[in-house]
């Protein structure tokens, strides 16, 4: 693995990574509170903040889409809360509904504006462009230490383990209150934590590295991550500290061979052909989880409805 | 809940005074489930609310704590709003209010009880594991320290919420339906805690199904029917006629001659 290896892998496979384990985090509490969808309903309300920020801005610039998108996702996650309470909804119920008719709403707008000229196409939104995020500029693993090729990687790079380190440093600081509020709301809001507030502030948090890792590697890993690596690492144990550090482990376990076998892994089998990086570490997340439910020492009945 | 008035009369409220309620008013959709009750919890007191299902037992208590929003009604907690003299309380949710599955020890649940003494980044000391321990061990659950709350029996899951209660180590207890579905030694284990709570001078209002031992485990009952329909020490206000005023006809006459109550004003 050389100077090949460095240029064209070693970014993506980072980039993975760091979006994996972004989305994983915050994906613990939202399985546990039954709110696993919330991924995906935010990796769908994105889809009309992006064209709105388009066609506002004119620009599909980072920092457009990104607030276009998280914007969209503060708007979902109020107007789920909206229907739950208003319509007395069930959670899975209110969230079906505002992602089926925001993505909606935002397909009519694509199709009613100019956008379809520029580079904004379902293919994209589901896969990313997780293999173009290459780094020309590095000759090799001493390019680590070059400071000018440093700040010529792409710049999802630095993007993305922005957003991995505040949720994760988000998650370590809240721990406490958002263990506590998860298991027992009710007591949570007895002893002052706000309840409210946290479990908006986790869809918001969420939102964030769904939309910064949908923006790098597509909705399909947004959805997984959120769902698979703390599925399989519950099956694991039986604590919340360690179910989340396995989670950890399973999401960049997920990115990095999902990224090499399907970027290598075909060829070993005499296959001539690359397959999506993106789809492939989804596919990975997805046989994590069988194992973890086959194989793992905890295996509960997560998700599920409690007996009493 | 309401802007001003509300909190001047909070400000009267007497200090000693650990828990009233005034004007308290919850509903869900257009539906009252409590209207305007006003109640007050004497130091030292150990009460009962009582009444039928959908009488608005347990959402009087946690539209008290905030835990479900109410239309109207202030609370005071030794004289103060709640947000203040939260640390004063320790609340016991009903134990199927939470999803036991949820990846924690025995002694990760007692430490939630800790958490306005740590905060969000404190440690648990060598001392506060100790009394971890001690709380567990005052609900005969100490051997259970490190089992997984999921292989609990319901008896057993009770007596974690209550320890949990008592590492809080408040002054105001309050507690919904402890007894409910729990086996007898349980039961016991419960009611001597909450009796010891007594003689320690703390305070305890706690949700009551079982009619046949209100005498017996409490010196007050509150009444409740969405409105209150009393409210006073256990001898002169749990008496055939509030409980058929409480009950209606949802309680046969028989029934209340089973628990040889004295007739209304004996």
């Amino acid at each position: 693995m050389g100077a090949d290896f460095v240029q064209l892998s070693l970014t993506p496979i980072l980039i993975g990574v760091l979006a994996a384990v972004a989305c994983a985090i915050p994906g613990n509490f939202l399985i546990l509170r039954r709110q696993a969808l919330i991924g995906d309903a935010i990796s769908h309300v994105v889809l009309p903040g992006i064209v709105l920020a388009f066609l506002v801005t004119g620009s599909l610039g980072t920092w457009p889409v990104l607030a276009g998108a998280a914007g969209a996702a503060v708007v979902a996650a109020l107007m789920i809360e909206a229907i739950k309470r208003l319509g007395r909804i069930e959670p899975g119920a209110a969230m079906g509904v505002t992602f089926t008719s925001l993505f909606a709403l935002g397909v009519l707008i694509l199709e009613q504006s100019d956008t379809s000229t520029v580079h904004l196409d379902v293919e994209h939104a589901l896969y990313g462009n997780l293999e173009s995020l290459i780094w020309l500029d590095a000759t090799g693993w001493e390019s680590l230490i070059d400071p000018t090729a440093l700040t010529l990687m792409p710049p999802e790079l630095i993007r993305m383990a922005a957003v991995t380190l505040l949720v994760g440093a988000l998650a370590a600081v809240f721990w406490r209150p958002l263990k506590i509020s998860t298991f027992d709301e009710g007591f949570a809001t007895a002893v002052g934590i706000p309840t409210r507030g946290l479990g908006f502030a986790l869809v918001i948090v969420s939102a964030l590295a769904a939309v910064a890792a949908f923006d790098a590697v597509g909705s399909i890993i947004v959805i997984a991550m959120f769902v698979c690596p703390p599925a399989a690492a519950r099956m694991m144990t039986d604590s919340l500290e360690r179910q989340v550090g396995w989670s950890i482990v399973f999401a960049a376990l997920s990115a990095f061979l999902g990224y090499v076998i399907a970027g290598y892994g075909l060829t070993w089998f005499g296959i001539r052909a690359a397959v999506s990086g993106a789809g492939m570490i989804a596919t990975v997340s997805g046989v994590i989880l069988a194992l973890a439910c086959l194989f793992g020492p905890h295996r509960s009945r997560i998700g599920a409805p409690s007996a009493s | 809940m309401t802007p001003d008035g509300s909190a001047a009369k909070v400000v009267e409220e007497d200090p000693g005074l650990p828990l009233a309620v005034r004007g308290m008013t919850v509903a869900y959709g257009e539906k009252p489930v409590v209207f305007s009750v006003d109640a007050r919890f004497p130091a030292q007191s150990m009460t009962a609310i009582i009444g039928p299902n959908g009488a608005g037992k347990s959402t009087l208590l946690k539209a008290t704590l905030g835990v479900v929003p109410s239309l109207s009604g202030s609370v005071s907690v030794y004289g103060q709003p709640i947000a203040k003299a939260r640390h004063r309380i320790a609340y016991v949710p009903q134990r199927a209010s939470v999803d036991w599955d949820f990846p924690a020890r025995v002694v990760d649940v007692v430490a939630m009880g800790l958490y306005r003494e740590l905060g969000l980044l404190g440690m648990v000391s060598r001392k506060q594991r100790a009394t971890l321990m001690h709380c567990l061990e005052r609900v005969n659950m100490a051997d259970f320290a490190g089992r997984q709350i999921g292989q609990l029996s319901g008896g057993q899951q009770q007596r974690v919420f209550l320890a949990r209660a008592l590492a809080q180590n408040a002054d105001l207890y309050l507690l919904d339906e402890p007894f409910a579905g729990v086996d007898a030694a349980t039961e016991r284990a419960i009611i001597d805690v909450l009796k010891g709570l007594k003689a320690e001078r703390r305070t305890i209002v706690s949700v009551h199904h079982d009619l046949s031992t209100v005498t017996d485990y409490f010196d007050r009952v509150l009444l409740l029917n969405i409105r209150k329909i009393a409210e006073g020490p256990t001898a002169t206000t749990f008496t055939a006629a509030n409980l058929q005023a409480t009950y209606g006809g949802r309680l046969a006459a028989t029934q209340i001659n089973d628990l040889g109550l004295a007739h209304a004003g004996a």
